[in-house]
């Protein structure tokens, strides 16, 4: 019974591994600045992370089938334990554990410490349950202000933009999120009714959106293409079906797209680029 | 009835009718079952909902006739709608965190052993605990007018998951199915079984420190007192915390206040305010109810998985003829989580807008209660190492149980970074971290509890042989169904969608995603075995003897099953620690707790 | 269902007596029967209630600082928060909270002197105290409606409503309790260990009445002192 408790745990473990180690399911290539970062330290904790799996199942299997009961077996030995071992065992897991936590603040402090890069890009998103507006300032790069109070579906004011500001005229407001390649893009996250959250896996980003509240983020992403952007707070009955995309556009293709005039011309342009690019899943 | 003023022994007759016995019992054991009976229901029906979600998000356009004609408008023509599975979902949750791994492991055997194991007659309080299991009861059926109460009828019950996070619960039907009747129904069972687990956990702790038996110090206790004793502090003070945010979430909702609904929102094209049917809501912290729930959220993570810890320590040592290793350590290390339980609650809201620096602050402490779980980690292989290890069966749960614990706990490692947690968080990667580590290992110490104790309990043997089935499906079940959820995180799958057919970046695992399923299907099936087993053996099995498994502490002294009273009229005189297993020099390899001094070997400790 | 020692049927309600410390294990005045072994004197053992009192108050504590911390964090992220005109009458709960306590104290030191009628008179105070303290709670509410003030007015509001209810329900409990300790004051004085039991039971009612009126006082400060502006 011990043999076969420590062959099938010596298994499982092998099988955990692999299934790590091969990577034939994996993290979708990063596309943001941040992203090698993340990746690295995610690699370093994940070799800590299964060394030390690895070691305690080896190590649990080899005592189950070392110790097992059998009759030539001396008595089983009897110790209350090791002060110096407890010490040494704590000493060591704790410099470790928080070693890693330490480094893990690198990539958290370069995107959420600081505010966005000057010459950022700002973008407001306003989600609802189950669809994704995007709020672009146009082309005097001033936000319109705007009020729920005037969101009116009926006339496509979906975001409640205040239409007597003079700022707000040449605002544009789609369904896909567009981000120019290689530049800092800050985003200013807000929701109409409960929280969502904004997640574009290769961007390794995630956010929530909260009701009463502007969260403001900022990354830049470094890979022209299309990307599926999902929400990934339960947010009601069609949570699984709230999502758009993320086009990351050439720097003169972004810069012809956000001087269109609002509207049909914008809307239009923005379904071209999105038929234009293809998924990675796709190519 | 004397007060002891003579030297007679007072034997106490148990009550006579069937009510006073076995419904309204005062007896700890009999309430101790009743806990263990409600959570063996609750699991059930908590493990056929997560099959039905499993069908759904493995073959999500399946036709299932048999669901079509028991859930007409939920499953219609035997397809599962989304609000369907996301009703399952909130139940599958809740009654598992709260009426199965917090009933089962404390209220069920801590109740029934722990005044036992510190020579005890009863719990400090009998109609305190009454009331308690009572009070947990009336909130399960609460819960479940929730499935038929539910104000939709697409749904079986609220759709927030466990956490029910606000404002998606505060705001009522015009947010969508799910939020009608059945949140109501929902927070107020939450409510009801706050106030049963305090009533509870203010007996463990009196009847802890008040009523060990002569001889028993603090250090001579068995671990799973100690786990009992610091599982019912965390659920002192955290289940208020919980208690206090559900009656604001209610008053939101039925009041109209405003503590976690904010101004301006616009839901279905309608401004808060604007109509009669949506009042004006201003100014409320949707994070306000995330601080307060998670407060209590995550020591609830500790209140499940340390009386399993217990347990494991207590049969590991048991069956591998060995003391303990480092007893003292594992004290503190139990000390230490529970401590440490407090203060780490934000690091399940790195990414909800809190502070980025207290999220740092989260992140590291979050990391360093890592420590006193690898010490527990490395105090069990101790404990192992140089023991004669008898295979019974509550020993294959306790080592799986090692197994298991490591295998879910490690991958803290990774939530716990702020950074990492960009990409992890909620992603299918979280879902299978606490699956393993607080549902799957605390469930291996509750198997390996009930194999282990169902004796004493029952007077009967469990059967080996299906035990051993049970487990070997169960072990080699578990980590088929979660490790691969593990890589479909790192893909990127959210939780707690319906289906995942919208998105070209999970199409690759769609393989994965069906193999779960066939392992969860099995994996459930193999529990019929364990049922089986449970209801045979209760009938049919074995006679126990007062101590079939030789160990040493003091449940093992009394009767099998124990007396009204447990020990018969008198207490019990404890002279050494819980753990004197293979004594040099001893004449057996194992020295009961009450044996007094000169059987063979030193008192120790 | 019940071992030698435990003379009544039914203990308090969470709130019994208690005495000096949480017995510590091998309490050697604990009696023993023929074979040497100690009986189940715990079962008789008045700490328990003492314990149970301050344990309850834990909890307690938690429910109010969750509260607390959610009014201290909605008045600050708020623009929407109308401070309250304080209730005037709040100040004569103030005081009949306060004198409660006294009597309260009174009642013990007559029970400790064993001089009942005494402990019965100050016990029945307190009581009447202490539904005069619920009576000026409810007026103070009466006070706000009339004003058109209700609990979804403004957080303010919300908070006043509910802490004032939280706080009032946990002393009806106290009351209940009191009530409790006056109906066992008919029983005749039994031995010794049941004298204790009788005591502690009156310290655990009173730490717990204690604790009441000190709760009341800092919901006092913190609804209408603390950025009462």
């Amino acid at each position: 019974m011990g043999r076969a408790l420590a062959v099938i745990i010596w298994i499982l473990t092998l099988l955990s591994v692999v299934l790590f180690v091969s990577k034939k399911w994996w993290f979708p290539p990063s596309i943001s600045a941040h992203g090698p970062a993340l990746d690295r330290q995610f690699m370093i904790t994940i070799v800590v992370v299964g060394i030390a799996f690895a070691a305690a199942q080896v190590g649990l299997g080899w005592m189950v089938w070392k110790y097992r009961d059998a009759s030539n077996r001396p008595a089983a030995t009897y110790t209350h334990g090791s002060s110096r071992l407890e010490v040494l065992w704590t000493v060591i897991t704790a410099i470790i554990f928080i070693g890693l936590a330490v480094m893990g603040q690198s990539v958290w402090a370069s995107l959420r410490f600081n505010a966005a890069p000057a010459g950022s890009y700002q973008i407001e998103v306003v989600a609802q349950q189950f669809e994704w507006n995007f709020h672009y300032p146009g082309k005097d790069k001033i936000f319109g202000r705007t009020d729920p109070g005037n969101i009116d579906e009926s006339v496509q004011n979906i975001i409640g933009l205040d239409n007597t500001d003079p700022n707000a005229v040449d605002d544009q407001v789609g369904k896909l999120l567009a981000v120019p390649v290689g530049r800092p893009v800050e985003l200013i996250l807000r929701s109409k009714d409960v929280i969502h959250s904004f997640w574009v896996p290769p961007l390794r980003f995630k956010q929530d959106l909260v009701p009463g509240m502007a969260i403001r983020v900022h990354f830049t992403a470094n890979k022209v293409g299309k990307y599926e952007l999902a929400c990934a707070e339960l947010c009601g009955q069609s949570h699984y079906n709230m999502k758009s995309v993320m086009l990351v556009l050439p720097e003169d293709e972004f810069r012809a797209l956000t001087e269109l005039p609002p509207g049909k011309a914008f809307i239009d342009r923005m379904t071209e680029l999105r038929d234009k690019y293809k998924l990675p899943e796709e190519q | 009835m004397s007060d002891g003023t003579h030297d007679a022994v007072h034997r106490h007759e148990p009550p006579k009718g069937f009510i006073r016995k076995y419904i309204f019992s005062l007896d700890h054991k009999v309430i101790g079952i009743q806990y263990i009976t409600l959570a063996l229901v609750a699991v059930l029906i908590g493990m056929i909902m997560s099959v039905l979600m499993r069908l759904k998000l493995s073959w999500p356009g399946t036709h299932w006739p048999i669901l079509a004609s028991l859930f007409p408008a939920g499953a219609p023509g035997g397809v599962m709608n989304p609000e369907f599975y996301l009703s399952l979902l909130t139940m599958h949750g809740t009654i598992m965190v709260f009426f199965v791994l917090t009933t089962a492991p404390q209220g069920g055997f801590g109740n029934y052993f722990l005044p036992i194991q510190i020579g005890a007659d009863d719990m400090a309080f009998p109609v305190l605990n009454m009331m308690s299991f009572w009070v947990t009861g009336v909130g399960f059926v609460v819960l479940l007018a929730a499935i038929f109460f539910s104000g939709s009828a697409s749904t079986v019950g609220p759709i927030g998951g466990w956490t029910g996070y606000a404002p998606l619960s505060a705001l009522g039907e015009r947010a969508g199915p799910g939020q009608g009747m059945g949140m109501n129904l929902w927070i107020i069972s939450i409510a009801i079984f706050c106030v049963g687990s305090l009533l509870g956990a203010l007996n463990f702790i009196t009847t802890l420190l008040n009523m060990r038996t002569r001889g028993m110090s603090l250090m001579r206790m068995p671990l799973t007192c100690w786990a009992w004793f610091t599982t019912a502090v965390l659920a002192l003070l955290s289940f208020p915390v919980l208690l206090g945010g559900g009656i604001l979430l209610l008053l939101d909702r039925l009041a109209g206040t405003s503590f976690f609904i904010p101004g301006g929102l616009v839901l279905t094209g309608v401004l808060s305010g604007s109509t009669k049917a949506f009042p004006l809501h201003t100014g409320g912290s949707p994070i306000l109810w995330q601080h307060l729930f998670w407060f209590f959220g995550h020591p609830e993570v500790y209140i499940a998985i340390l009386p399993g810890m217990g347990a494991t320590s207590h049969i590991l040592a048991t069956f591998a003829r060995k003391p303990v290793f480092g007893y003292r350590a594992m004290v503190f290390a139990i000390f230490a989580i529970g401590l440490l339980g407090f203060f780490v609650w934000g690091h399940h809201m790195f990414i909800s807008g809190m502070s980025p620096y207290s999220a740092m602050a989260f992140s590291i402490l979050t990391l360093s209660i890592g420590v006193p779980s690898a010490v527990k980690t490395f105090n069990w292989l101790g404990t192992l190492w140089g023991g004669r290890i008898r295979f019974t069966t509550p020993m294959l749960f306790a080592i799986g149980f090692v197994s298991l614990f490591v295998a879910g706990g490690i991958t803290g490692l990774v939530l716990g970074q702020t950074s990492l947690d960009l990409p992890m968080h909620d992603t299918y990667f979280v879902l299978a971290h606490f699956h393993l580590v607080m549902g799957v290992a605390s469930i291996f110490g509750m198997f390996a509890a009930t194999y282990f104790w169902f004796p004493k309990m029952f007077g009967r043997m469990m059967s080996e042989r299906w035990g051993k089935i049970h487990f070997w499906i169960t072990f080699v079940g578990v980590y088929s169904i979660f490790v691969p959820m593990h890589v479909m995180g790192i893909v990127g799958m959210p939780r707690r969608y319906s289906e995942f057919t919208q998105y070209r970046f999970l199409d690759s695992l769609h393989p994965l995603v069906v193999f779960v399923s066939i392992a969860a299907i099995v994996t459930v099936i193999a529990q019929v075995i364990f049922y089986s087993n449970l209801i045979w053996s209760l009938f049919k099995g074995k006679k126990a003897s007062d101590n079939p498994w030789e160990a040493t502490s003091l449940e093992w002294t009394t009767a099998t099953p124990p007396p009204h009273d447990n020990f018969a009229g008198h207490a019990p005189t404890v002279y050494r620690g819980p753990y004197e297993y293979s004594v040099p020099g001893a004449a057996k390899d194992f020295l009961m707790q009450t044996d007094p001094e000169g059987a063979g070997a030193p008192a120790a400790h | 269902m019940v071992t030698s020692t435990r003379v009544e049927p039914k203990k308090g309600i969470g709130l019994g007596g208690g005495s000096r410390s949480p017995g510590p294990n091998g309490n050697s005045s604990r009696k023993r029967n023929g074979r040497g072994e100690p009986l189940f004197e715990q079962r008789s053992s008045a700490a328990r209630y003492r314990i149970g009192a301050w344990v309850l108050i834990a909890s307690i504590v938690m429910l109010f600082t969750a509260l607390s911390s959610a009014y201290i964090v909605r008045a600050a992220s708020a623009q929407d928060w109308r401070p309250l005109a304080m209730p005037r009458i709040l100040w004569l709960s103030t005081a009949l909270i306060l004198f409660s306590s006294v009597t309260l104290e009174n009642a013990r030191r007559n029970l400790k002197k064993s001089f009942d009628s005494g402990y019965v008179r100050w016990l029945a105070i307190t009581a009447i105290l202490g539904i005069g303290f619920l009576a000026s709670q409810l007026f103070a509410w009466r006070e706000l409606a009339r004003q058109g003030v209700y609990l979804a007015s403004n957080p303010h509001s919300s908070f006043f409503y509910l802490l004032t209810a939280a706080h009032g329900l946990h002393l009806l409990g106290g009351l209940l309790a009191v009530v409790y300790l006056l109906f066992r004051t008919r029983r005749p004085r039994a031995d010794e260990a049941a004298e204790g039991r009788r005591i502690a039971r009156a310290d655990a009612v009173a730490i717990y009445w204690h604790f009441m009126d000190g709760l009341w006082i800092y919901l006092f400060l913190l609804l209408f002192v603390w950025r009462s502006q």
